[in-house]
């Protein structure tokens, strides 16, 4: 039943070219130019991949000049901000319960 | 921009309590009510130690004595306010490298003398980036890519 669509992250990864230029910028940013040298691909090629991999959220592009530089969208810190999120949602909730607890010192 | 929207976390709560008891429980309780699973010892955790001064830490000691400060106290200033440090690492390690550590901001405001809203800000989570880059070092061996599109998968299955 893993039928990954092509609008997804895992479904994006499914190519095997993709999954290459993904683990490429993983490395360090890139260019279009760079990763059609180090790839047995096309320029064409390649900028078909990053469309597909920047659609769905795994890349994202920044313009240098005449250039542009793919990364990896830094989706570490967004994972890590959503465990923050839940962390702090919880620990508040339990922290109202024990500020709201009656006191043995209340007069 | 974007960045700056994933790097902040903004919490508010008001709780049915005078200023004064809303800061000295988040202080000196927050054992008693942070997750269990914040825990980055090998045991349990006998109790949360917040030293009450700038400089001070927080820590946790475990139950055969060992002891985790995953905080720096940097504001201390009751009833109002207190900044602590966050030296947890993405891998859940302790941070030693101040310049890739987060910070919470707390502020308690008094609505009535009954009520207090607690503002929580924990900020500057893109300072942990540097953890993220060595976590894709091992993107193509067997334990990293597993790990990443476990997380990508989570946060793609939020989106959609």
């Amino acid at each position: 039943m893993s039928t990954y669509q092509n609008t997804d992250g895992l479904g994006a990864l499914g190519d095997r070219t993709r999954r290459a230029i993904f683990v490429a910028l993983a490395e360090r940013p890139r260019a279009v130019g760079e990763l059609a040298a180090e790839l047995p691909v096309s320029r064409p090629a390649v900028s078909q991949h990053l469309k597909v991999l920047k659609e769905v959220g795994l890349v994202v592009e920044r313009v240098a000049g005449t250039r542009r530089i793919y990364r990896l969208n830094p989706i570490g810190v967004s994972a890590l901000r959503d465990q923050l999120d839940t962390f702090w949602n919880r620990a508040l909730a339990s922290y109202k319960d024990v500020v709201e607890q009656p006191t043995e010192e209340r007069s | 921009m974007t960045q700056a929207a994933t790097a902040m976390v903004r919490k508010q709560i008001v709780v049915e309590a005078p200023v004064d008891r809303a800061f000295t429980v988040f202080t000196e309780r927050f054992g008693d009510f942070k997750p269990p699973e914040h825990n980055l010892l090998g045991s349990p955790i006998a109790e949360t130690v917040f030293e009450a001064r700038i400089g001070g830490h927080i820590y946790d000691r475990a139950v055969d004595g060992s002891e985790c400060r995953w905080a720096r106290v940097l504001a201390y200033e009751p009833p109002n306010r207190v900044v602590f440090s966050w030296d947890i690492s993405p891998q859940w390690q302790i941070e030693t490298d101040p310049e890739n550590t987060s910070e919470v901001e707390v502020r308690f405001v008094a609505e009535t003398p009954q009520r207090t809203r607690v503002e929580l800000e924990h900020r500057n989570i893109d300072r942990h980036g540097p953890g993220w880059e060595a976590v894709t070092d091992g993107v193509d061996g067997e334990a990293g890519w597993p790990l990443y599109l476990s997380r990508y998968a989570a946060l793609v299955a939020e989106g959609s």
